[in-house]
């Protein structure tokens, strides 16, 4: 009796050894990686940039500096103007897609490989192609429109056409995602519902649409995250000597010219301070207002 | 009646069939300009309305691409790039997703609220500091700089912990009263079970690492060290008006994801379907 109490207590002691040495390298690594660069930008959107890599902690001056800048405040008005226009029309054509492709035909294999094809390719080059295309002289999109159109340097319109390009972007992903929630739609629902008459329309909004309901909360938290994110397309598609950048810099773009290109990293870091907030401002929002219209009873 | 029905489906098929075929027309045609393009010469580029097809099919744009940045170095980092930081978020993920997931240990749930936080957190907000690190300790402009930020994986740890909530505890325990010790079980029992979870996490790591712009931008400045995305966005600066080698370039820069692309498109969905949501 004895020695089996010895056994299991040299087991545990053993077990809690393992446990610490196999989370070592990961509970380290998070750290040094992300707990500490986390603080340390907290401290940092405190801290005035000094020569020689020296910093000096100035209270909230960058905070003061920052909300009295126009250039942040256009920034704000920018994101959330890209995420107004690609939000909501990027989801909702990703969804007409996922239904598509959830429909039995032959050959969804390979229209799901295409639709998905913008994912694996870098961001940076497809923004290249895109801004070729919407070139003003010789761009095709211009000679297809007979127009003459400064998709990229006229300021009322580079948001669109950086919207555009996400949209292209991203809905591959995000159809392969609802596609998963559609393909877990028991076929017995619509089976009764024709039964009982159900036109394809009624089916769609009354079983489709709920059903699939907690994938497209997922989709959308992550698409408005990433969206409130944006930077590489709109870095790639308007470079810095683009009459139109303040139309189309966005919070991380503008974040990223603070820190490293003017080098003032204090007031950079107050600009992800933000965003940081801005996120999970939309995120409470979005977890709250989903009692409305995700359905979970399933 | 029955033939009515018959007719209608038809008819909807026929309809979905124009969707896809206006929609794949839609996706493929940029790259197909793309590629038509980087095979003209400047002033063919330039003609309006344009030609479809190059005059002739010279190469004279990837040589001048070529030229002006490094490709063998750019293929070279970022495959190393990739690479590691793979091979880190699966190792080191599956050791920590086992851990979390199995051990029992003091203090798990403090740790593990460590994964949470990360999780939660852009990543732009470690930017700054993790790079004042590297400046620090003179690895700018290094792999391992590319690999820093990648070395440890906190949504691969949290995946890979659910792929072990899953297995049930009794394939341990009869390990375990095999003779195995806690390290052989997880190696040689339980890892080799969540194989679908790990490919989709080196999917999912590779794809981003391969598209990820920023960090690359900031860390390696030196040509030699940059990365294929990287490498573009410095292209964009020297050929601002010359399309035919930026296209050669992006070509060059895409060719070898969209190659692995072709042979594993049923992993990369599948991959990218299981990790989804992140």
């Amino acid at each position: 009796m004895a020695n089996v109490k010895a056994k299991a207590s040299r087991h545990a002691k053993s077990e809690s050894m393992w446990g610490y040495l196999m989370v070592a390298p990961t509970v380290i690594g998070l750290l040094v990686l992300n707990i500490y660069p986390f603080l340390d930008t907290i401290k940092l959107s405190f801290s005035k940039t000094r020569p020689f890599g020296l910093y000096e902690l100035r209270g909230i001056e960058n905070y003061i500096e920052m909300f009295s800048s126009p250039e942040f405040w256009r920034a704000n008005l920018n994101t959330i103007y890209f995420c107004i226009l690609t939000v909501p029309l990027g989801i909702f054509l990703a969804l007409v897609v996922a239904v598509m492709l959830n429909a039995k035909i032959k050959g969804r294999t390979f229209f799901r490989a295409v639709f998905f094809l913008p994912m694996v390719v870098a961001p940076a080059a497809v923004a290249m192609v895109w801004k070729w295309m919407f070139n003003t002289e010789y761009g095709i999109i211009n000679t297809l429109l007979a127009h003459k159109v400064n998709w990229i340097t006229d300021p009322n319109i580079v948001m669109v056409t950086c919207a555009i390009v996400a949209v292209w972007s991203a809905i591959g992903y995000d159809a392969v995602l609802l596609l998963s929630g559609l393909q877990n739609i028991s076929k017995s629902y619509y089976e009764a519902a024709s039964l009982d008459g159900a036109t394809k329309l009624q089916q769609f909004f009354h079983i489709t649409l709920p059903m699939v309901s907690p994938t497209l909360f997922v989709v959308l938290i992550m698409r408005l995250m990433s969206s409130i994110k944006v930077y590489d397309l709109i870095y790639m598609l308007v470079e810095e000597s683009n009459p139109a950048l303040t139309n189309a810099q966005s919070l991380m773009y503008l974040f990223y010219r603070e820190s490293f290109v003017t080098g003032n990293r204090g007031l950079g870091s107050s600009v992800v301070i933000w965003t940081v907030a801005l996120i999970g401002l939309v995120t409470v929002v979005q977890f709250w207002g989903q009692k409305k219209w995700v359905n979970y009873e399933v | 009646m029955n033939s009515s029905l018959e007719r209608s489906r038809r008819i909807r098929t026929i309809g979905i069939y124009a969707f896809f075929i206006v929609g794949c027309v839609i996706m493929i045609f940029p790259f197909v300009w793309m590629f038509l393009t980087s095979f003209k010469t400047v002033e063919e580029s330039m003609i309006v309305p344009p030609t479809i097809l190059p005059a002739e099919w010279q190469t004279k744009n990837f040589q001048d691409a070529m030229a002006s940045l490094p490709f063998l170095s750019l293929y070279k980092n970022t495959a190393l790039m990739v690479f590691w930081r793979v091979v880190c978020a699966v190792v080191f993920s599956s050791m920590a997703g086992y851990a979390f997931a199995k051990l029992r240990f003091k203090g798990k749930n403090i740790l593990f609220s460590l994964v949470l936080i990360q999780m939660m957190l852009p990543s732009q907000i470690f930017i700054t500091p993790q790079y004042q690190m590297l400046a620090k300790l003179g690895l700018t402009n290094t792999v391992f700089a590319l690999v820093f930020p990648g070395l440890v994986s906190a949504f691969g740890t949290f995946f890979l912990r659910q792929a072990y909530l899953g297995i049930p505890d009794e394939i341990a325990e009869a390990a375990y009263l095999d003779g195995c010790n806690q390290w052989q079980t997880f190696v040689k029992v339980m890892a080799p079970l969540t194989k679908a979870s790990m490919a989709a996490l080196a999917v999912f790591t590779a794809v981003f690492a391969y598209g990820d712009l920023m960090w690359p931008l900031i860390v390696n400045t030196d040509l030699n060290m940059m990365t294929l995305s990287s490498g573009l966005a410095t292209l964009r600066g020297q050929f601002s008006t010359n399309f035919p080698v930026m296209m050669a370039g992006s070509l060059l820069a895409m060719i070898p994801m969209v190659i692995l692309y072709l042979f594993f498109q049923k992993q990369f969905i599948e991959g990218v379907a299981m990790t989804g949501g992140k």
